[in-house]
């Protein structure tokens, strides 16, 4: 773990000696992201959003704690204590908001994340198993938000549930057990509701674990960097503390500028004004669209329309909905190409870009009517999205000529690095 | 046997199954099965609960339902269409080609002999699950005239048979049965 020339911790007091002895607990935060923790010195404010995203999970843990006083998950009282949150507890209204705006805070952050990831090729060995965890994570979070979504059981979280569970029902034979199973009856009502608070409680913490694993992985080899060559010195480097923790805490207040701006002038911005009416389950809203973070993909659910070959058009939508997220595991082994960053891949960078634009249009359908012409464009995009990773990327990473690399980390922010020196002209060695 | 096995050379030696194996494999194996043991309360607590399942039939009074109009029922919590076909509607789903269908079945097979003018379904989307647009008072019927689903496009014709859209097959028609001419009771 870590470089060499990572710092060693020395306590100093003596108390902390003590602690030290018996529990290193102060040395493992400061081996992890204290000055012993050694990290790239060119890191861009790509590199804040991981650190971002560990701040949203505490944000929505301390958040949702709180709500959970005052939340009670019962189907006839469920959406009166989320009023009664709003209007009779004291400042209930901003910690609602802050939940609320938090988890879209969240994906927001973790969207960047990711294509952070897919931009520098982040995915590639050494890093795979980070990258694993990372889409663990992620399905997590989808499973977190959709049944945070529907503990206020208003129209939108009544059916949002409906139809989510929904999917599982199109798988064949086990599928319709499966769906009553998973809701307790035969729609949502107070089974499905209660299991929802129980997971939706549990499940950050699950995440929590997750992003233990996740930066346990990514430490062995370290962080990647904007030019994707690996550190090869100590010149490459700065120690993560104070460097790093100044500039996350800069890129940290930047984000809290943004997400106060929602929460106090805009908090209902992102949500959707049916879920402020009672849950019916005699009648479905006219539009019924889950979360902006889940359009993308719901759009490429309600792509399939009719019948392909022998598989029904539900099945799959649903197939290829889930597809399109476990896709991102076989990653680091579709993109075989043995630079990293985008920087220097002329053709993968423009790849890169068209996906960007290819989601943004995903999502844009998925919010949209099930109407044309908006169910031809996602039929389109979706099929995009999947030729981008199972056929573009393999393709352009074994024909693209990469333009040429820096020597070092050193090299590129210095232009210059007296080992580069010695590399090119190995005789003054 | 017994007292073979308690000079059993293998124990001596180290060679083949030695009782410690034994009594490692087969304790093993009981602790396992008792796990899973276990793992059936822990699933099945999720089913339906005895309540639920215990949600007794609906009786239905369709005397005010007039041709062409249609109620929303509740039956397992969810929500029954029971519509008064026109002639014309009836006419209109008598004429389609079963064969053509997605999920071929005639009206006939999907109403009482008889009681052909009235169409009981469930009012849930076979595609996620949405309830239907058409059974309301001036909602929109769709493209053929039955029911369409708002959620993603299906549209159902006046026999409540999936015409076109993503959902896989025909509303659903409950087991029901006309206890008088005006009483129909689903379940
Ligand atoms: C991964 C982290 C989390 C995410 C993404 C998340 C997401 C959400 C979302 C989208 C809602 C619906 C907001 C609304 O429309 O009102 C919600 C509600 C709720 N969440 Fe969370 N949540 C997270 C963590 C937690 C935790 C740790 C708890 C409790 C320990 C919690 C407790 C609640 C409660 C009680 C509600 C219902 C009250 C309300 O509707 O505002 N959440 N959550
Ligand atoms: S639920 Fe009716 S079309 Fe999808």
């Amino acid at each position: 773990m870590s470089f060499p020339w990572a710092k060693e911790y020395k306590p100093g007091h003596p108390l902390m000696q003590w602690l030290d002895e018996k529990l290193p607990l102060p040395r493992f935060v400061y081996n992890a992201v204290g000055a012993g923790y050694p990290v790239p010195r060119n890191l861009n404010y790509m590199w804040n959003f991981g650190v971002l995203a560990g701040f949203c999970l505490a944000l929505q843990i301390v958040t949702g704690v709180i709500l959970a006083m005052h939340y009670a998950a019962n189907g006839s009282v469920a959406f009166d204590s989320v009023e009664h949150i709003m209007r009779d507890v004291n400042w209930g209204w901003m910690l609602r908001y802050a939940h609320a705006n938090g988890a879209s805070a969240f994906f927001v952050v973790v969207y960047i994340h990711i294509f952070r990831g897919f931009f520098y090729s982040s995915y590639k060995a050494p890093r795979e198993m980070i990258w694993l965890l990372g889409v663990v994570i992620f399905l997590l979070m989808m499973a977190t938000a959709f049944m945070g979504y529907v503990l206020p059981w208003g129209q939108m979280s009544f059916w949002g549930a409906k139809v989510i569970t929904g999917l599982f029902g199109a798988i064949p034979v086990v599928g319709q057990p499966l769906q009553v199973w998973l809701l307790g009856g035969y729609a949502p009502d107070n089974a499905a509701l209660n299991r929802f608070f129980s997971l939706h409680f549990l499940l950050p913490f699950v995440i929590a674990g997750v992003i233990i694993l996740h930066i346990w992985a990514l430490h062995i080899p370290g962080s990647s960097n904007p030019t994707g060559v690996e550190v090869k010195q100590e010149s490459d480097t700065v120690p993560f503390h104070p460097y790093y923790t100044a500039k996350d805490g800069f890129g940290l207040g930047v984000f809290l500028i943004l997400y106060c701006a929602v929460l106090f002038f805009a908090p209902n911005m992102l949500g959707h004004p049916d879920n402020y009416i009672p849950a019916n389950p005699l009648s479905t809203p006219a539009h019924i669209v889950p979360e902006w973070y889940f359009w993308p993909f719901y759009a490429i659910l309600r792509a399939f329309t009719s019948d392909f070959f022998f598989i029904p058009a539900k099945l799959m939508g649903v197939l290829a909905m889930f597809s399109a997220i476990l896709v991102w595991f076989f990653l680091p082994w579709l993109d075989t190409s043995p630079v990293r960053s985008g920087h220097y891949r002329p053709l993968f960078r423009k790849a890169f870009y068209l996906l960007l634009v290819d989601v943004v249009v995903l999502g844009y359908c998925g919010g949209a009517p099930a109407a044309e012409p908006f169910v031809m464009i996602s039929q389109i995009a979706s099929m995009y999205y999947f030729l981008h990773f199972l056929v573009i990327l393999p393709i352009v990473s074994s024909i693209e000529k990469p333009a040429p690399l820096p020597y070092s980390i050193t090299e590129a922010v210095l232009g210059k690095d007296e080992g580069a020196v010695l590399h090119a002209n190995p005789t003054a060695a | 046997m017994a007292d073979e096995a308690s000079i059993d050379p293998a124990d001596v030696t180290g060679e083949g199954v030695r009782r410690r194996d034994f009594i490692n494999i087969a304790a093993v194996s009981f602790a396992g099965v008792g796990g899973l043991a276990v793992l059936y309360p822990l699933i099945s607590q999720m089913s339906p609960s005895a309540d639920v399942l215990a949600e007794s039939s609906t009786e239905i009074d369709i005397s005010a339902i007039q041709p062409g109009q249609a109620i929303k029922a509740v039956f397992r919590k969810q929500p029954v269409f029971v519509r008064n076909l026109t002639p014309v509607e009836i006419a209109e789903a008598e004429k389609v080609d079963t064969g053509s269908l997605r999920d071929p079945q005639t009206l006939d097979e999907r109403t009482k002999a008889g009681k052909k003018n009235w169409l009981i379904t469930m009012g849930v989307c076979t595609h996620l699950g949405c309830v239907p647009l058409g059974a309301g008072e001036g909602e929109v019927r769709g493209e053929f005239g039955g029911y369409f689903c708002p959620c993603h496009g299906s549209s159902y014709d006046t026999a409540a048979r999936i015409r076109k859209g993503p959902a896989p097959k025909n509303l659903e028609v409950p087991s029901y049965e006309f206890t008088s001419d005006t009483v129909v009771k689903i379940g």
